[in-house]
Formats: structure tokens, C-alpha cells, sequence
């Protein structure tokens, strides 16, 4: 199909500078998920790839053309907006055809492109409906059709599933992967759910204040966030407040050597890699517990108030108010917000005992 | 919201109603009367003389079929002018907007009669006195302010987004302002083309000074009739002949915004 890149692209609204200056190339129908805090200008970017938003600075290239210039209709693109915008005054199949009408296809080819589309995203038979008699997750689907129909080389997804349920989420985003690598179309999407991102994408690409924080594959993301701030925002992590003193963490659970320079530190640790064995004499105390079905989440106190997370698989589940002991099969720590490099040696070996 | 009796909305509607009912009543009464001495409540006689007379008079058809040409003229030109300018002022921001926007309130801010009088005067030089264009024209001046402000309004109540969808689908300006705008504007619009329509119908002070002696409007014409001849029934029968556009275009409108696609213009 065609890649996309945005390069040294920036934008301001009213003297602020929501985007500083950024660099994105997406690959040919590779699918990019875009994750941030509300206000990192994840939309933003998303509409200055769809021509909406003219960007003060760089420039967007598509399959190699610079359309910086290019307005929306001559784009190569389809986007799917957060708050659906289907045309409240036309019917479904009205949404659906408007664009294939306006490239003069003949009427056959039409009908049958859109009762297609229908059928994919499950709304076979809706065509005559009004769009204000549809569910909101019905709506979603339109707005997914009428961007399908028209097959863009680049699709362009703003947090479209945000008003489906849980079980119409995870079908749709599989049949959204589904269709986008059998057409190999070039995807941006804007996510919210985390889990959407770690699922669905190529790639992920975290933003912060119109800047990359981070952007990689989902497994890197997850096991080796770059930043601190990558680390908090992606799933839950644990972070342990401590001083590097001759390379070693000084941290009372966790005196782990790690050669790094002297300074302050984080140590941080998922709480699936933590393990708990009860120890009357042990560090930590259960304050909560709390049961997701697939596994068991334990808080945590140290004496010194500093808390904790951790899973436990739910045969093994522990009281409240129970001591623990603790080991980690897996420790990372940052310092000045960025990753520290060394790692122990021995953690990739076995686990750490607290 | 409370559901106990709204003895206050209550009395208003009736206070409303007393002042604009029974005045339309009595004239409608007077359209049917043939004699009506006081004290009686009601006529003594009822009948259909003078609306024969008033019928078989080939002035009242003659200034009907002007004031309908007028009115609809007035009111297609002033959409085909307005429509456009109202969404450029509620999407664009060209400088001098927002003067340009309140421009039109001062045309209706100021005392009409005077402004006539000087528009009269270009007109007398342009030879578009006692013309019908040069009625249209300044009755088109009365429907300015109507027909760009509500619709400003109506634009700038449609989702921004539609618009977008629109041109991402493959859409211009142009066409994004006829497919998307205009409809999702519409039920808002329709009432200021009846609103100009009805407001065009009526409008005596430009069509009397303009028009004169050549274009004769109903109202120009009712005019006329009372004072020239104080017979009550004359006017009466005028006045609910001229309530004819005002019914028909309550009972469009209401059709119209009342039916379901037009209520959920707007958006769900
Ligand atoms: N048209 C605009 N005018 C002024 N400021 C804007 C405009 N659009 C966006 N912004 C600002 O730009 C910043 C980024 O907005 P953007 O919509 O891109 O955030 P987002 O990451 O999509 O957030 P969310 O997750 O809440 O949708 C915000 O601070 C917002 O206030
Ligand atoms: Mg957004």
C-alpha cells in the first residue's frame, strides 16, 4: 500500500506548543497504535495525517509524495473520528455510499460495496436504518464501514472503540486486524486501552506532552519501557524509591548489586514478576487482596509504609494481614528517568531474594 | 422537573391568548358578518356578501398574485445570497467578521422609515421606483438579518466532525456545504425562509413607498380599502385572506420539524 511519515512535524494552537517537533515513518501496512495521556496530542497528529490540521512546521509524506498541503478529500486516507460523525441525516447505507458516489462508480457496484462492508463488520440487512437508530457500538461499526469502503492506503483510527463493550471491543479489533493485513493498509490508531495497543500493533508509539517517549515493538514496550515514564503508563509497574552506593541498591527489600553510577534510583518490578512465599518473619505485610479471576492480586506494605503489588496464582492466595517473604525474577531500575542499562548479572538467571 | 401545576405559565398562556385570540376572532367574525349592531355579542346577520364582493374585485387577485411573487422571490434571493455568507460566517475567520456580522443588526437597529426615504431617493435616480425589482430589493434588505443570523446560528450547531468525515471522504468545499451543512442546518433554516416568507407577505412601509402607485401588495391594498371606504367588512375580509400564508406556513412548518428525520437533524 504506501507508508506514511511524518517528519520534523510540529504544531502550535495559540502560542502553545502542543507538538515541539516529532519524527514517525509507519511502513507499509504495518499497524501503529498511538498511546499517550489525554492531551499529549495523539488526536493532533492523527489530524494532521488526515490534512484536518495544517502543522506549523515539517512536513507529511505519503508513499513518498509530500501532501502537507493536500487537503482531506484528495488525501489518500480515511479516518475514523472518536465521536463517530456519521451524517445523522442520511441512512447507513447513505453514510457508506456517499464517498463511492462522489468517485462516480456505477450504481450496481455500489450496492454491492456496500452491502459488503455491511456484511464485514456485521451489519448485514442495517442498510435502510437511520443512523439514530443504531446502538452506539453499531454506530462505531458504520464509522468503521464507511472508512473501509472507500480502501484507503492509509487508515486513520481515532479511539474508535471506545464506546463498545468488552466482547464486541475484542471482536472487532480482531476482525479490524482481520481486514487491515489481508488489504495491507497502513494503520495509525489512537488507543486509550492499553491492552488494545499490546494487542492489536506492529508498533507502539508513546507520546507525552507532543514528544516520543518510546516507540517499539508491544513486547519490548512492556518488558524493557525506555523511560520511567513509559514503565508507569504501560500496565503496573512497582516502583522502589532507593541510592546507588558502589553498585549496589541500597534498597532494604532489594540490596541488589547493579553497576551503575552513584546517585538516586528507581527499582522497578512488574507484579507478575514478584513471588510470594509466607514467612512469619518476612519484610512485608498482605494489606488486600483482590481476586481478577485469572489471577490474584496481593497489596503490599513494607514496615516503612511503602507499597507494593504483586500476582499470586489463585490456589496459593494469602490473607490479609499475612507476613511474606518476596523474590523478583526480574528488577530494572532507572535513573534520571531513563532506563539504566546494567543490569545484574544473576537476575537473568534465577531470582532475587529479598 | 416538578410535576405540581404551573399556575403562573398557566395564566400567562391565557393573558397570551386572551390578547392575541380575541382579536383575530372578532375580526374573523367581522369577515362573516353582514350586520352587527352594539350592544349584541354577536351579528345579527351572517353572510358571505362581502366576501363576493371583495372576491370578484380584480385588484385583491391582482395584489395577491403580486405579494406571493414578491414573497417568494424576495425570500429565494435572499437564501441563494445568505445561505452561503452564513456559513462562511460561522466557519471562516476573514478579518472585519464580526463588524461585517453586527452590520446587519444596525440595519434593524435604527428607525425603518428613514433609511426608506434615503434608499428611495437612490432608487428615484436608478429609475427602480414603482418596479418590482425595485420592491424586491429593498424588501430583501428587510430579510438580511433573518437569513444570515439564524442560519449562523443553524451552521455553527452542526458537528464540525460531519464536515470532516466529508471531506475525508472525498468531498469540497462546496459540496461538504450542500451534502452535510445544509441538511444538518435545515429544520433551522426552513424556519427563516418561513419567517422571511411571511415576513415579506406583510412588509407595507417598503412596498408602499417603493412600489407606489404601480405595485400594489395586499397589505398596501388593505391599506387602501380602509381609507377609502370605512365599511369594517372590507378589511376584515382582507385581513383573513391575508392570514392564508401565515396558516399555510405554520402547518409546513410544523409538518416539517415535527416529523422524525427533521427532528433528529441534529444529531443523535
Ligand atoms: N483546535 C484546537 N485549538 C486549541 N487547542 C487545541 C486544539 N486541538 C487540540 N488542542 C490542544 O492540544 C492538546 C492536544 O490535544 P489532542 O486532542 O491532540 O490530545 P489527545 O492526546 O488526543 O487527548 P485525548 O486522549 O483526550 O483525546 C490539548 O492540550 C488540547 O487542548
Ligand atoms: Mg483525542
Amino acid at each position: 500500500m504506501a507508508t506514511l511519515s511524518l517528519s520534523a512535524i510540529g504544531k502550535s494552537f495559540g502560542g502553545a506548543d502542543v507538538i515541539p517537533g516529532l519524527d514517525l515513518d509507519i511502513a507499509e501496512g504495518e499497524l501503529v497504535c498511538l498511546l499517550g495521556p489525554s492531551g499529549s496530542g495523539k488526536s493532533t497528529l492523527l489530524r494532521m495525517a488526515g490534512g484536518f490540521e495544517m502543522p506549523d512546521r515539517g512536513t507529511v509524506r505519503i508513499g513518498g509524495a509530500d501532501v502537507t498541503r493536500m487537503p482531506p478529500e484528495k488525501r489518500p486516507t480515511a479516518m475514523v473520528f472518536q465521536s463517530h460523525a456519521l451524517w445523522s441525516h442520511m441512512s447507513v447505507a447513505g453514510n457508506i455510499a456517499f464517498g463511492l458516489k462522489l468517485r462516480r462508480l456505477p450504481r450496481a457496484e455500489i450496492r454491492s460495496r456496500v452491502e459488503a462492508v455491511l456484511e464485514l463488520v456485521g451489519l448485514a440487512g442495517y442498510g435502510a436504518r437511520k443512523v439514530w437508530q443504531l446502538s452506539g457500538g453499531q454506530q462505531q461499526r458504520v464509522a468503521i464501514a464507511r472508512a473501509l469502503v472507500l480502501e484507503p492506503q492509509i487508515l486513520l483510527l481515532d479511539e474508535p472503540f471506545a464506546s463498545l463493550d468488552q466482547h464486541l471491543r475484542e471482536r472487532m479489533r480482531e476482525e479490524l486486524r482481520d481486514i487491515q493485513q489481508r488489504l495491507g493498509i497502513t494503520t495509525l490508531f489512537v488507543t486509550h486501552g492499553q491492552d488494545e495497543a499490546l494487542a492489536l500493533a506492529d508498533r507502539i508509539v508513546v507520546l507525552k506532552d507532543g514528544r516520543i517517549e518510546q516507540a517499539d515493538a508491544p513486547d519490548v514496550l512492556y518488558r524493557a519501557p525506555a523511560t520511567r515514564f513509559v514503565a508507569g503508563f504501560i500496565g503496573t509497574m512497582n516502583f522502589l524509591a532507593c541510592d546507588i552506593r558502589r553498585g549496589r541498591a541500597d534498597h532494604p527489600l532489594f540490596a541488589v548489586p547493579l553497576a551503575l553510577p552513584d546517585g538516586p534510583a528507581e527499582l522497578a518490578i512488574r507484579p507478575e514478576a514478584l513471588r510470594l512465599t509466607p514467612d512469619a518473619e518476612g519484610p512485608v505485610r498482605v494489606r488486600r487482596v483482590t481476586d481478577y479471576g485469572s489471577h490474584v492480586l496481593a497489596d503490599l506494605e513494607t514496615d516503612d509504609g511503602e507499597r507494593l503489588k504483586a500476582h499470586c496464582p489463585p490456589e496459593a492466595r494469602p490473607a490479609p494481614g499475612q507476613r511474606m517473604r518476596l523474590s523478583a525474577r526480574q528488577l530494572s531500575a532507572y535513573q534520571q528517568g531513563r532506563r539504566a542499562e546494567a543490569s545484574p548479572a544473576h537476575l537473568r538467571e534465577g531470582a532475587l531474594h529479598a | 422537573m416538578s410535576r405540581r401545576t404551573d399556575w403562573t405559565g398557566i395564566l400567562l398562556a391565557a393573558v397570551l391568548g386572551l390578547v392575541i385570540v380575541v382579536p383575530l376572532v372578532v375580526v374573523a367574525i367581522w369577515a362573516f358578518a353582514e350586520v352587527w349592531r352594539y350592544p349584541s355579542v354577536l351579528p345579527q346577520e351572517f353572510g358571505l356578501r362581502f366576501w363576493n364582493a371583495t372576491l370578484a374585485r380584480p385588484d385583491v387577485w391582482a395584489a395577491m398574485s403580486m405579494s406571493l411573487r414578491l414573497s417568494v422571490t424576495v425570500t429565494a434571493l435572499s437564501a441563494l445570497i445568505c445561505l452561503p455568507a452564513a456559513y462562511a460566517f460561522a466557519r471562516l475567520d476573514f478579518p472585519g467578521r464580526n463588524w461585517l456580522f453586527l452590520s446587519f443588526l444596525a440595519s434593524h437597529a435604527f428607525p425603518k422609515f428613514g433609511l426608506l426615504v434615503a434608499i428611495a431617493g437612490i432608487f428615484l435616480n436608478l429609475g427602480l421606483i414603482s418596479t418590482f425589482w425595485g420592491v424586491v430589493l429593498i424588501q430583501l434588505v428587510g430579510t438580511l438579518m433573518m437569513m444570515i443570523w439564524i442560519p449562523v446560528a443553524a451552521f455553527q450547531s452542526v458537528d464540525r466532525r460531519m464536515e470532516e468525515a466529508a471531506r475525508d471522504a472525498g468531498a469540497g468545499p462546496v459540496r461538504v456545504f450542500w451534502s452535510i451543512s445544509l441538511p444538518q442546518a435545515a429544520p433551522t433554516i426552513f424556519a427563516a425562509l418561513m419567517l422571511s416568507f411571511v415576513g415579506t407577505f406583510y412588509e407595507t412601509e417598503g412596498a408602499w413607498l417603493i412600489g407606489a402607485p404601480e405595485i400594489r401588495t395586499m397589505p398596501v391594498l388593505m391599506i387602501t380599502f380602509i381609507n377609502n371606504q370605512i365599511v369594517v367588512q372590507y378589511g376584515a375580509v382582507l385581513s383573513v385572506l391575508l392570514w392564508v400564508p401565515s396558516f399555510f406556513a405554520l402547518l409546513f412548518t410544523r409538518r416539517l420539524v415535527g416529523s422524525q428525520s427533521f427532528a433528529k437533524g441534529f444529531g443523535v
